[in-house]
């Protein structure tokens, strides 16, 4: 069985609109997959419904053997406890330092503080940012945000890391430096990554497998490194 | 272990929130206090209406006169079946011996009681009876006005009826406005409490995205809640032991009492000690479930 595997998915929000139709999506265990798209093509409703943050209207999801779509709403934090997400707006608590952050999950899952400690700090070493552990959102850059949001995704050795628009927020140079990070994680660590993005120079460079969504509907899926830019999206 | 790990964590964040959250943690104290001084006011006054209304009702007797040559036996035997009736509580037997000495004694009738010779005894055998329920006081009533030599039964007819009707209205009217309050309290708290924690949806959000059960989330949001109602009772509490101790001795030295001896203030001993763990449960309980209620909205999808 695939590791994440989407059947005939539909998606119609209340408004009436289709954000996704007809998607038929397989993606193996330790793959690293591009989804892209134009702004509104629905490739953050695609990364949405694989956290279970939206339900399919029709279809079926299933992520590492959960059937997303059944899961009632009181069951959800099982299936978000096996994946780290990376959102564009990092989503940090501006009242807690780095460290909590990063701590705050394992905290609320009832690890002990023992427990906790050398997977903080083992997240942090991962993305590069050991010497700022006690200070807050805040004092951190754009780009620094964004690898406490990933040291969070990663501390618990999440099984999938879904990204969306991780880079959407920082400027190019910044951005090479969070996939760098990403990368290194699905390399090391052999995590699956699924990343929405609308940034054409990095998929163009990193040559992994991109599928692109096109007004809610599967326009193509290229295989590791046969994705052209001017195949434009 | 686990569990009392997420507990400790959730006391210590319901705490830091509360400090964190200073102003909207105020507001919330603040709305607790008013209400719940509210909420006072108007159990006291309902405990002393009930208190006032139950006392005259006490106060209520029906007197009975024996037919003037009825005899010994005869009152005895009235007196034992007086007994038998199940809403009499207490019997007291005046036999008209007793009445002429009375009359005798007091200064204002002696002469004229003493114009009457040994034998001569215009007075009757009376009973004045206290009695359980003075709603069931027209069938106790006719039950005695059948029995044997019984020649007049007096007690107040249609007034009293009239007093017990007008009575429950007064209780029912206090019973309906503590209702009403309480029902304030806990509509002002919910959305004071509601609007502390719209504040922090993002918060809850970021709880729920990295995989916080629902119950994990909402647990230090309960504890803060009843921190808030714990904290907002305080105050009413001494107002409720302290207001009315100094209310009630400032009162039972007053005169107005001669006029009427039931209307005056209740003892706060029991009254105080009742009246402020209403306040306290009803704090604690109403911030909670304000709190639970408010989360709850932020935990669907």
């Amino acid at each position: 069985m695939e590791f994440i595997e989407l059947k005939d998915v539909y998606k119609v929000y209340k408004n009436g609109v289709t954000a996704l139709a007809s998607i038929n999506l397989k993606i193996k265990k330790k793959d690293f997959v591009f989804i892209i798209g134009n702004t509104a093509s629905g490739k953050s409703t695609l990364i949405k419904l694989l956290y279970r943050e939206e339900k399919p209207t029709k279809g079926s999801v299933s992520v590492g053997g959960i059937n997303v779509a059944k899961l009632r709403n009181s069951r959800i934090y099982k299936l978000r406890r096996k994946i780290g997400i990376v959102f564009q707006d990092y989503k940090l608590l501006p009242k807690l330092t780095v460290y909590e952050n990063v701590a705050y999950p394992l905290e609320s899952y009832g690890l002990s503080g023992a427990e906790i400690r050398p997977k903080v700090l083992a997240a942090l070493e991962q993305v590069g940012l050991s010497h700022k552990t006690r200070s807050f959102p805040s004092e951190l850059s754009g780009g620094e945000q964004q690898r406490v949001c990933i040291a969070r995704a990663i501390a618990n050795s999440p099984k999938l890391l879904l990204c969306d628009e991780p880079t959407g927020n920082l400027d190019p140079k910044t951005s090479k430096e969070i996939m760098d990070v990403i990368e290194k994680i699905n390399k090391e660590l052999g995590t699956t990554v699924v990343m929405a993005t609308h940034d054409k120079d990095i998929v163009n460079r990193m040559k992994k497998r991109v599928i692109v969504i096109k007004d809610g509907l599967l326009d193509g899926d290229y295989l590791k490194g046969s994705y052209k830019v001017d195949e434009s999206v | 272990m686990r569990v009392f790990r997420i507990l400790g964590r959730s006391f210590t964040n319901a705490f830091k929130s509360l400090i964190r959250n200073f102003s909207l943690t105020m507001a919330s104290i603040i709305c607790t206090i008013i209400t719940l001084v509210l909420v006072s006011i108007g159990l006291l006054l309902s405990y002393n209406v009930k208190d006032i209304t139950e006392n005259i009702e006490k106060e209520l007797t029906i007197v009975i006169f024996m037919e003037k040559d009825t005899k010994k036996e005869d009152v005895q035997k009235t007196r034992e079946d007086l007994e038998k009736i199940d809403n009499v509580e207490n019997i007291i037997y005046r036999s008209k011996e007793d009445i002429k000495n009375e009359f005798k004694n007091d200064e204002k009738w002696a002469s004229i009681v003493n114009t009457l010779s040994e034998t001569d005894n215009p007075f009757q055998d009376s009973f004045e009876l206290v009695i359980k329920d003075v709603r069931d006081i027209n069938e106790t009533v006719t039950t005695i006005k059948n029995m044997e030599h019984i020649e007049m039964v007096k007690y107040g007819e249609s007034s009293v009826n009239e007093l017990v009707s007008i009575f429950d209205g007064i209780k029912i009217g206090t019973i309906v406005l503590v209702g009403g309050l309480v029902l304030v309290t806990v509509v002002l708290i919910t959305n004071t409490i509601k609007i502390t924690i719209f504040s922090r949806k993002r918060e809850i959000d970021i709880m729920r995205l990295v995989g916080t059960s629902n119950t994990v989330i909402r647990l230090p949001y309960l504890i803060e809640g009843a921190l808030i109602g714990i904290l907002g009772s305080i105050l009413p509490i001494l107002f409720t032991i302290f207001g009315y101790t100094m209310l009630y001795e400032k009162f039972t030295g007053l005169t107005v009492s001669n006029i009427i001896g039931v209307i005056k203030l209740a003892s706060p001993d029991g009254i105080v000690y009742n009246a402020s763990l209403f306040l306290l449960l009803l704090g604690t309980v109403v911030g909670m479930f304000a709190s639970g209620l408010a989360v709850r909205k932020h935990l669907t999808v």
